[in-house]
């Protein structure tokens, strides 16, 4: 807390004492002030906690997917609690309180109806919410070895998401080795090497970047892009990781710039004189004096570079050409969890196990962007404390 | 006289003779060569994607273009028309300034004003706010959808219509579109106007005290208006984030397509960006659409990069008055 309102005279900011002891109403105001200061870490608790919270029955696997389902006979719903038959249904509060008897028996009988239409085999039995068919490969009736399968709208619903998070892990991959040389090099440059005059027109230019939406992008990537890199490399399906992956990376360019650039640009001058002064170039110097003095920062910029990759969306919609294929190929047209969220959350039924599975896999999206900005946060400390000489 | 020989000769190596001739040797050369490159390739990249748009985009954009709706077909060039979604988007920013400069800015002042930048509960806060501008934006999407729509939004319907089976606040709305995107860029919002606050010279504030000024008063009267261009910078840059995302408005407001303009907060709403998305990805004759998609994307680009350099221009002009005041 920054002070009370006792009648001592508190010890204000910056070690100057106040003039005059607080005002009631200052009082409030600057409670105020200190409340709202803590919307941000509020809401980054709030996040966590309202996506979690979708996907927590999942989680505890209290979720059932199965294709195969005991079918109530419709002549039986006058037995059943309204809540029984509501969880029974699969409707929310209030799709449940709007609609009347008829509705309701005709719904009973069709689902009777869909439980007979259930293939008669052992895959219908399976839960496919349950842990161990989100992660681990399973033999699907028709299937000659276990497989990775995401394939949530079809009878039997397969919902393994490892072939989602090869598909993220493969597309930052490509961004960050595509956008991590360029941008650091960049970095380096417009930093140390550049005179005065470029370094004032370039790094704002290079950070306007930043300014292009990722839909933009994303439209640029399949407009333009896919074209000339089919051409370039002569592989097969259009839409790919690879295409994906660069055009992701013109995205993180301008993050990975700007943080590398400005932990390179706060280390003391001085440094850079001594080396000069001792003999060494200009790229000397940067290469070997500033740049291992900013490590930290750059490695906090690579890590924002990840977690803003692995977190895009629109970009890898719209270029990935989007199938679940359980492959390391980068030509191979592939499919994120950023994407899969975005084009089947809006099909699925509220509160269901597709829903829910979407929500679990921004949890894991949100754990993982969170521990990689955790990372640059705490190595950013560190160098901030060591460049002031500070340990 | 004779000439005196010196006692000891000293024979120059070729690195002191490169040294004496100011020319740094061929490594260095090559790697400033290359980075150099590297943030040429950078610019010119930036100058391709925006050459495109602009060259593509601008023979196509016409008056009648951006100041119709679409009346029937919206990928037909003849009949298409993207008022409705330069309105919406407008629309959106500017509720989602509402929100997100007041708490940006007080959090701001806390953080510099009042907060000890040493202690463990400022470096949270800033840990915090550092987090929030790395969450991904489909989580805020999911969390809209969470938390504004189904928690915020079915409380509402529970409390003030339980008897009516529609739900009025429990459903994608333009107010909890710009909510989800007001806690977005609340970071962008906080940075901003705590770097503007920290250019301020202490001196100015003591100043203040001593003439007997309350705390309050001096961030009121001395620090907050020195703070304006910066406070400025921050909400521009909050619009022109927000005005081009489309991943946390999927599911918390955006419509595909609307035959009437909102009217209401809790209407639907339709947007530039999940325009372009929807032109990109949807049309039955993407070679019919295409000039359509183009003239789009240049609305969209002007909207985000005329707000951008507008936001570096101040940016700029401010630090050289803060430069001229220390």
């Amino acid at each position: 807390m920054p002070h009370k309102h006792t009648g001592k005279r508190t010890q204000g900011w910056m070690g100057i004492r106040r003039g005059h002891h607080a005002h009631p109403f200052e009082w409030l105001a600057e409670k105020f002030i200190f409340l709202t200061s803590l919307s941000a870490i509020l809401l980054v608790f709030l996040i966590f906690l309202f996506v979690a919270r979708e996907a927590l029955p999942l989680i505890l696997g209290k979720v059932s997917s199965a294709a195969a389902q005991t079918a109530i006979l419709p002549e039986k719903m006058d037995e059943m609690s309204p809540e029984e038959l509501r969880a029974y249904l699969e409707l929310s509060k209030a799709e449940f309180a709007a609609k009347d008897r008829e509705t309701l028996h005709l719904l009973m009988e069709l689902k009777a109806e869909a439980a007979k239409e259930v293939p008669d085999d052992k895959d219908a039995s399976v839960n496919t919410a349950n842990w161990r068919y989100l992660l681990q490969p399973y033999q699907w009736t028709g299937y000659d070895k276990p497989e990775y399968i995401w394939q949530p709208v079809s009878q039997i619903h397969k919902y393994n998401i490892i072939p989602l998070l090869i598909g993220s892990l493969k597309t930052t991959l490509v961004a960050l080795l595509f956008s991590v040389p360029l941008a650091l090099g960049a970095a380096i440059y417009v930093s140390q090497l550049a005179s005065p005059k470029v370094r004032e027109v370039a790094k704002p230019a290079i950070e306007l970047l930043a300014g292009i939406p990722s839909v933009v992008l994303g439209f640029f990537a399949l407009v333009v892009m896919a074209g000339v890199l089919q051409k370039v490399f002569g592989y097969e399906s259009r839409l790919n990781a690879f295409l994906a992956g660069t055009a992701l990376g013109l995205a993180i360019i301008p993050v990975i710039f700007s943080i590398a650039e400005d932990a390179l640009s706060s280390v003391p001058g001085s440094y850079v004189q001594a080396a000069l002064s001792l003999g060494a170039s200009r790229w000397q110097a940067a290469w070997q004096i500033v740049f291992p003095a900013a490590i930290p920062g750059v490695f906090a910029a690579v890590a924002l570079g990840f977690g803003r990759a692995i977190g895009e969306t629109m970009i890898v919609l719209m270029a990935s050409g989007n199938a679940s294929i359980m492959s390391w190929d980068l030509f191979d047209s592939t499919r994120t969890i950023t994407a899969t969220i975005a084009a089947e959350l809006a099909e699925t039924v509220f509160g269901g196990h597709h829903y829910r599975i979407l929500f679990l896999l921004g949890t894991i999206l949100f754990a993982v962007t969170f521990l990689s900005n955790l990372a640059a946060d705490l190595v950013m400390h560190r160098l901030k404390n060591r460049l002031e000489g500070r340990g | 006289m004779d000439t005196q020989t010196p006692l000891i000769q000293f024979r120059e190596s070729p690195d002191a003779l490169r040294l004496r001739s100011g020319k740094p040797d061929r490594m260095s050369r090559f790697f400033t060569g290359a980075t150099g490159f590297a943030a040429l390739l950078i610019l010119a990249i930036l100058a391709i994607i925006l050459g495109n748009v602009i060259w593509n985009g601008m023979p196509v954009l016409s008056w009648r273009f951006v100041s119709t709706g679409t009346a029937q077909d919206m990928f037909d060039p003849k009949t298409a028309g993207i008022l409705p979604m330069i309105l919406g988007t407008t629309a959106k920013v500017f509720l989602m300034t509402l929100f997100v400069i007041p708490v940006g800015v007080i959090t701001a002042i806390y953080l510099t004003e009042y907060a000890h930048s040493t202690s463990l509960f400022t470096r949270v806060i800033r840990g915090a706010v550092h987090n929030l501008a790395g969450v991904p934006s489909i989580v805020f999407g999911l969390f809209g959808l969470g938390f504004f729509i189904n928690f915020a939004g079915g409380s509402l319907d529970a409390l003030f219509h339980p008897e009516n089976p529609e739900p009025i606040w429990g459903k994608p709305a333009l107010l909890w579109a710009s909510l989800t995107l007001a806690v977005m860029t609340l970071p962008v919002m906080i940075v901003a106007t705590e770097e503007s606050l920290r250019a301020i010279p202490m001196g100015l504030r003591e100043a203040s005290l001593a003439l007997g000024a309350t705390k309050l008063q001096t961030i009121g009267k001395i620090v907050l208006p020195r703070a304006r261009p910066g406070i400025l910078t921050g909400g521009i840059l909050a619009i022109s984030r927000a005005a081009g995302e489309v991943a946390p408005i999927l599911f918390t407001g955006a419509a595909y397509y609307m035959a009437h303009y909102p009217k209401a907060l809790t209407d639907q709403f339709m947007d530039l960006g999940y325009h372009v998305f929807i032109l990109s990805t949807q049309s039955p004759n993407i070679d019919q659409t295409r000039p359509i998609l183009y003239a789009t994307v240049l609305v969209l680009l002007l909207l985000t990069f005329t707000l951008n350099i507008v936001a570096i221009l101040v940016r700029a002009r401010m630090r050289a008055q803060l430069r001229a005041l220390h």
